[in-house]
């Protein structure tokens, strides 16, 4: 459909989802949608990074165990995370021993892998496919800014990474012989272009995604041929409250008006507003595990049937920005919808 | 940003385009920055670097009750004072002072200590020699850096000076 959207037909299905997240997350409003919460930073682990690993791991086996599949019966496993070489991701697959892909998309991976596992469930190159992201506070904060413990002010468009990881596995449309009437189905998919406005501060992240958040629906809408009001919500990843505002000043100059129940941000919704939470979560996982816990919870009580996740990520690394480049960003959609 | 789309005649081309694009997104930027709050920050940063001054005049008497003299106390007080800071820095609330106290605790030497232990305690697990050895200086090396530089220039314009004008150092 078009040059961005697929459009899934017969639709894959989500079987389950898993998450895992820290204690800030535990704090915030979406704290009773997770299926593990882990208070301790380090997890048991040595270093940081090995509990990012944990995260990933956890919700992969928690999404495994919700699908009732067998870990053996997974033909891909798609993976994200943030940190240099995607270690985290690798590393857990290390353990899984389950065919795998990474990826990374900065903090748009967790709707990348969604779209990729789809993408293979409905062309027959898996029947069951495994999406993971995840993110851990502490070592984003050391490899992208400062040591955590180094008192820097941060100003308040400054986000705060998401200590958590989701994850989800999707089947092809004919796994189930008897699906549920509010099963979870994966209906399309639009793949971003890289959008670069010029951003070039890294304490404001929101403002340097906002536009490729824009490009990706604009683009969504025109070739799928639906309006905003055909899903009940449109849920961008991590633009914060600076980005979200300023996504929807950006909508409204390209002639788009979305009512404000009908869109939401991950990273406003994770954390409570204070000025504590500075512009709100972000991360891989804060999208992940909105998702993958909130939104999963959301359809299964019935409060939605239509939802367009968009993930947004920015695409630097700290060399990029000591060299004063400016900051690309994407956006990856998918629609999960109840038929 | 190259010099050619500057100076682009042509305003409808790709580039003019994109430029005006960026223009355009840099004011929503500017209309959707939260407010800043400069005066409120700088009198934060004003009373608590204040504070921590105080504390270490308060350290550097009691140390002159324990048989310092007035010039010796100044190198037990910053000592004094660094432990205190890397004592707050491990115990995670350092941070916390900064965020509300932003350059009143980070001028002070008590500052210093926290960019030292804090990269320290970070790259622990990296091991003491290429962990901790190599990646200390990581937030306070170019402040030593540039501190010898400076002071080095400022001593040379000092002895020129003095040279030059006739009087003696």
């Amino acid at each position: 459909m078009g040059r961005q959207t697929w459009l899934f037909n017969p639709a894959p299905v989500l079987l389950g989802a898993g998450t895992v997240a820290g204690k800030r997350e535990s704090e915030g409003p979406l704290a009773a949608d997770f299926d593990v919460i882990h208070k301790d930073p380090y997890i048991g682990q040595k270093s940081f990074e090995a509990a990012e690993q944990k995260l990933i791991e956890e919700a992969c086996n928690l999404a495994v165990r919700h699908s009732k599949v067998g870990r053996d019966d997974l033909n891909l496993h798609f993976s994200g995370d943030l940190q240099n070489q995607i270690t985290s991701s690798s590393f857990t697959a290390r353990s899984l021993a389950v065919p795998y892909i990474g990826l990374f998309g900065a903090c748009s991976s967790s709707v990348e892998s969604m779209n990729m596992a789809a993408l293979a469930c409905a062309s027959g190159a898996a029947r069951l496919a495994l999406a993971s992201t995840g993110s851990h506070t502490n070592a984003v904060e050391k490899q992208f800014r400062y040591p955590n413990e180094y008192g820097s002010q941060k100003n308040a468009t400054t986000q705060i990474t998401v200590t958590g990881a989701g994850a989800c596995v999707i089947a092809a449309a004919d796994y189930l012989s008897n699906p549920p009437p509010e099963q979870i189905r994966l209906t399309s998919a639009t793949v971003g272009k890289i959008v670069d406005l010029q951003v070039k501060d890294p304490f404001n992240m929101g403002a340097a995604m906002a536009p490729a958040a824009c490009d990706t629906l604009l683009a969504h809408f025109k070739e799928r041929g639906v309006r905003p009001d055909y899903y009940d919500l449109i849920l961008t990843g991590d633009l914060g409250w600076v980005g979200s505002n300023l996504l929807l000043d950006l909508l409204s100059n390209n002639g788009v008006y979305i009512p404000q129940g009908q869109i939401n941000d991950a990273g406003k919704m994770i954390f409570t507003p204070e000025a504590k939470n500075l512009a709100g979560g972000s991360g891989c996982g804060c999208m992940a595990v909105t998702a993958c816990g909130h939104i999963w919870r959301q359809f299964a009580r019935g409060e939605l049937k239509r939802v367009l996740l968009l993930a947004t990520g920015a695409l630097l690394s700290p060399l990029t920005t000591q060299q004063q480049e400016s900051i690309p960003g994407i956006a990856h959609a998918i629609s999960w919808e109840v038929m | 940003m190259p010099k050619s789309v500057k100076n682009n005649p042509n305003p409808n081309s790709a580039a003019a385009k994109m430029q005006a694009r960026e223009q355009e997104y840099q004011q929503l930027q500017a209309n959707n920055q939260p407010p800043a709050h400069l005066i409120k920050n700088c009198f934060n940063a004003f009373w608590t670097g204040g504070l921590i001054c105080l504390v270490a005049q308060g350290v550097q008497q009691i140390l002159l009750n324990y048989g310092f003299n007035n010039e010796t106390v100044g190198a037990p007080t910053s000592a004094v004072m660094i432990i205190l800071a890397i004592i707050l820095t491990a115990c995670g609330v350092y941070d916390r002072i900064s965020q509300f106290a932003g350059a009143g605790s980070a001028v002070p030497i008590t500052g210093f200590a926290n960019t030292m232990s804090s990269a320290a305690m970070e790259y622990r697990s990296e091991g003491f020699v290429l962990g901790v050895g190599g990646n200390m200086f990581k937030v306070a090396g170019p402040v030593i850096v540039f501190g010898a530089v400076s002071s080095f220039v400022v001593a040379i314009i000092t002895v020129l000076v003095y040279q030059l004008g006739g009087g003696s150092l």
